[in-house]
Order: C-alpha cells, then sequence, then structure tokens
C-alpha cells in the first residue's frame, strides 16, 4: 500500500538530510510502530505522506500513486484518504464535542443529514456518545484524543497516521487509545504511529520501524522498543 | 462547502477582529469616496467643457478713438471693418458664424449687467469698442484667426474667451491630481490594512485551518472565508463611499451650488450614479486581490 523507494528529503539550509536513501514497505492493514529520538526523521517521513512536502529523491507511492507527481489542486482529495492525529489533539475549544467531529466533515462539504448521521456513530465508536455535548474544556486528555480520533475517522480512511497520540497522557490513559486504534486496525484501517512510548510499543507487539539520522536502523514484526537496533 | 457553514465561519471571523474589521470599513470607504470624488471632478471639468466651449467666441476688438496700437489710426474707418469682414469670410470653414457688435449694442449689454451698479454712470458708449464676435469649428483653431488678423489694420486686438477658461480649468485639474494621489496614498494603506487583517485572522485560527487541511477541505474552501471577511468589509466600505458621494450631490451640489452658481452646468445624477459600480468594482477587487496574495503567502496548501 504505502512504499519508500530510496527517499531523500533533504531541508534547505541544512546539512544533514532529514531523511537518507530510506527504503520501507507497508501492507494494508499493517500497524507500524515508528520509534527514534527527535530530529530521527519520523515527522518528515509522516510529512512526506500527507504530502505536505515532497521528497528531495526517490519516490514514495501510496495506494499505487506517486505521491510527489499529485497536482497541488488534487491534494485534498488525496488527504481524505488519510486520517491524521496530532500529540496536542487540536480540538476548536469553542465547539462541542459534535461540533468538532463535524467540522471535519463541514469542511469537506458533506451535507447536514449525513453529518447527523455519521457523528454520533463516530463517537459510539470513540466511547464518547454521552458527552458528545461537552466542551473539550470538559474533558480529560485521553478523552479529547479520542474526539480528535473520531474526527481523523470521518472520511473511514484506509490510513491513519498517529503522531505522538499518546505524548500528552498518562500510561493508563494511552492503553484506552492504543485498545482503540488497535480496533480501528483490526477493521482494515493501515495504522502509522510516530512515538516516543516505550511501555505502549512494548505492550502492543506490532512492527517496529526504527529511525536514527534520517535512516532506518531496524524493521522487526512484533518487536519492543528495549532491544537494541541490529543491522539489517 | 455549505453557505450556512461559510456564513457563521465569516461572522465569527469579523466579530473575533472586530477593531480591525472596523478599521478596514473606514479605510476602504475613506479611499474610495477620495477615488469618486476625483472621478466626478474629471465628469465635472468634462461637463463645463463640453458646455462651455460650445459658447466660446472669439472676440476680434476694432480701433477706438483712444486706441494705441500699431494697427490702429483712430477709430476704424468702414472700409476697415469691411476689409476685417472679408479675411473672416475667407477663413471658413474654421469660422463658423460672424456676428459684429457696434458700440452700441455692447454699451446696451453694459447696460443689462451692470443694472442699477454705479459704474453705468462713468461709461460711455464710445468707451467700449465695436468687435467682431466669431464662432469657431473647434476653439482650438484660434491660432489661425489670430495669425490672419493680427497685422490688420482696424484691428486693435483679439482675445481668445478659451485661454480664460483653460485657466480655470487648470486649476479644477491640480485639485483632481491631488484628489488621485490622496486617493492612491489611502488605497495603498487600504491593501496593506487588508493583509494584515487577514494575517492576523489567519494566525487566530491557524488550528481551523490545520484540521481543515489534514481532513482534505479543498484549498479554496479553506481560503473563502478568509475572502469573505475582507470582501464584506470592503462591500460596507464600499456603501459609505457611496453614500457619502450621493449625499454630496443632493445636499451641496444640488441644494447649495447649483442655485447659486446658474452659470456653471454641474454634473448629472446619471453622471453620479456612472461612478458607483466603479467604487464597488475598485474596492472589492483590491481587497479580494490583496487578501489571495496573503493566503498564498500563509496558508500553504
Amino acid at each position: 500500500m504505502i512504499s519508500f523507494d530510496n527517499v531523500t528529503k533533504h531541508y534547505k539550509n541544512t546539512s544533514m538530510p532529514a531523511l537518507a536513501e530510506i527504503d520501507l514497505n507497508i501492507e494494508q492493514g499493517d500497524f507500524v510502530f515508528l520509534v527514534g529520538a527527535s530530529g530521527s526523521g519520523k515527522s518528515t517521513l509522516l510529512r512526506l505522506l500527507l504530502r505536505e512536502e515532497t521528497a528531495t529523491s526517490g519516490t514514495v507511492t501510496v495506494d499505487g500513486v506517486n505521491v510527489a507527481k499529485i497536482r497541488h489542486r488534487d491534494v485534498p482529495a488525496y488527504r481524505r484518504n488519510m486520517g491524521i492525529v496530532f500529540q496536542d489533539f487540536r480540538l476548536l475549544p469553542g465547539k462541542t464535542v459534535f461540533e468538532n467531529v463535524a467540522f471535519g466533515m463541514e469542511v469537506i462539504g458533506k451535507h447536514k443529514s449525513e453529518i447527523a448521521r455519521k457523528v454520533p456513530a463516530l463517537l459510539e465508536l470513540v466511547g464518547l456518545e454521552e458527552k458528545s455535548h461537552r466542551l473539550p474544556s470538559e474533558l480529560s486528555g485521553g478523552e479529547q484524543q479520542r474526539v480528535a480520533m473520531a474526527r481523523a475517522f470521518v472520511n473511514q480512511p484506509k490510513l491513519l497516521l498517529a503522531d505522538e497520540p499518546t505524548g500528552n497522557l498518562d500510561p493508563a490513559t494511552s492503553v484506552g487509545i492504543m485498545k482503540l486504534l488497535d480496533r480501528i486496525n483490526r477493521i482494515g484501517t493501515t495504522v502509522i504511529m510516530a512515538t516516543h512510548d516505550v511501555a505502549t510499543v512494548d505492550q502492543m507487539r506490532k512492527r517496529i520501524v526504527q529511525m536514527e539520522d534520517g535512516k532506518i536502523v531496524r524493521d522487526q514484526e512484533r518487536g519492543m522498543y528495549g532491544q537494541s537496533g541490529q543491522a539489517l | 462547502m455549505r453557505f450556512s457553514f461559510v456564513r457563521s465561519e465569516v461572522a465569527n471571523g469579523l466579530r473575533r477582529n472586530f477593531t480591525m474589521t472596523v478599521a478596514l470599513i473606514v479605510s476602504v470607504a475613506v479611499s474610495l469616496a477620495l477615488v469618486g470624488a476625483a472621478l466626478l471632478m474629471r465628469a465635472q471639468v468634462d461637463r463645463m467643457k463640453g458646455y462651455w466651449y460650445d459658447k466660446i467666441e472669439v472676440s476680434i476688438f476694432l480701433c477706438g478713438k483712444t486706441s494705441v496700437a500699431f494697427t490702429c489710426t483712430g477709430t476704424v474707418t468702414a472700409e476697415q471693418r469691411a476689409n476685417i469682414e472679408t479675411v473672416l469670410g475667407s477663413l471658413a470653414p474654421t469660422v463658423q458664424e460672424i456676428f459684429y457688435e457696434s458700440s452700441q449694442d455692447a454699451y446696451g449689454k453694459f447696460q443689462e449687467q451692470f443694472a442699477g451698479s454705479a459704474i453705468l454712470a462713468n461709461i460711455s458708449p464710445d468707451a467700449l469698442p465695436e468687435s467682431f464676435r466669431v464662432k469657431l469649428d473647434d476653439p482650438a483653431n484660434f491660432e489661425k484667426v489670430a495669425t490672419a488678423l493680427q497685422s490688420v489694420q482696424g484691428v486693435e486686438s483679439i482675445q481668445d474667451q478659451r485661454q480664460l477658461l483653460d485657466r480655470f480649468f487648470q486649476i479644477l485639474k491640480g485639485l483632481q491630481s491631488f484628489a488621485i494621489a490622496i486617493a492612491a496614498a489611502m488605497l495603498f494603506v487600504t491593501v496593506l490594512l487588508v493583509m494584515n487583517t487577514i494575517r492576523v485572522s489567519a494566525f487566530a485560527r491557524r488550528r481551523e485551518t490545520s484540521i481543515m487541511r489534514s481532513v482534505g477541505a479543498s484549498n479554496i474552501s479553506i481560503r473563502l472565508p478568509f475572502i469573505l471577511e475582507a470582501v464584506v468589509a470592503s462591500v460596507i466600505g464600499s456603501m459609505l463611499a457611496t453614500a457619502g458621494i450621493l449625499a454630496t450631490k443632493y445636499w451641496v451640489i444640488d441644494a447649495r451650488l447649483a442655485p447659486n452658481l446658474t452659470f456653471i452646468p454641474f454634473i448629472t445624477w446619471s453622471q453620479v450614479l456612472a461612478i458607483v459600480p466603479v467604487i464597488f468594482l475598485a474596492g472589492v477587487g483590491i481587497t479580494v486581490l490583496a487578501s489571495s496574495i496573503t493566503l498564498r503567502r500563509y496558508l500553504r496548501g
């Protein structure tokens, strides 16, 4: 589904490439942890997938499409095939839980009746149907992240990108979020999650891609964070 | 993108950015009012030119008892007068009509113009020179007539009324350039204000726009609320500017100036109304352009 073929990304005014000759394949339905220190290239990898950036050399292919070749005006349509969750939740403080999720549908022109039908179903998926009229400030961090996940899922994307989704949450709450991600993964969604969270990674026992200085130093099925990176 | 959603986004943006919005409206209103004033002034000058140039004559004053011009040897003789008329006649079609005005005719007009004034007592008919009044096909052809007559015996002086008018029009033109300069400066300020307002607005809503981008909202639907915000402000500003111009026509020109200055043809309502669409187009056009350019910079896809 996703393939990085000899991908290098060089940002302007930097001496070291953010990504250096990366090769990576991810199949539909995979659950992949992207681990590594800050600045190791995790975020750049996600940004290339979102097409917020394009590779300096090499090709990124998603669903058979060369991402760099997508025309500017077709980028929004491309992004509707993926959902994204951030560390800081990015909820709108003035809108209720329901409205926050609805916002994601309104801005892509979905009809009111579809929104009224779909949003409750999404809130039920993340276990917040009872709190749909609360404001984000009245929710715990974990609940806020669930709202953000419901919103990321409005288009039923085939791919969910999560950038440190548990970074601001305590371990117990993180478990809940991971269970939800696991559930989303089990219905066929590919999940790519960038994280520092050792406990979470070890507990899930999923595929681990470890990065260092823009290179992949480990790609392991059912891995643990703690295992030191061995040469591929 | 549904209309009700865009509308609520725009209303929210304007409310959150209230002071900037007010500044924008005032700035648009003032600059467009000045643009309108400059356009009106031009229309006014054109109208006056059309009206007065039509009535303009060249006056050829003939020698009197006291004339000192080198072409004069005392009062013009009948022979000289006939010669002058022949020269004028030969200048057709530049010269279209020739009227002769005797000293007595001139005195009659003078009496009419200064009826009741003490000045009348000091003037006798022979103090006013007799003259030919000549109508030209085009007032710009004055030179032709002047060259043909300037050394003819019996002609004391040749006066082009257009020169008197042109001095007056020059003053109006100066005023017009002044208004245009101020309008240009104000429009420039308006453009900067639009850019700044949009930038502040985009910054205040960076979370919304980042969410919109990540769920795949189209560029136009992300930018439209911002552009519409600026458009709403500029439409209100344009309406204020239009109101100011219509008020000037109604209360200043029609109610005050026109009744007192009956010899000046003032701009008509249709000329004033023709300026209104120009004001709206300029106002909306400039804000749309300025906001689109700013958004391109601050909301990269």
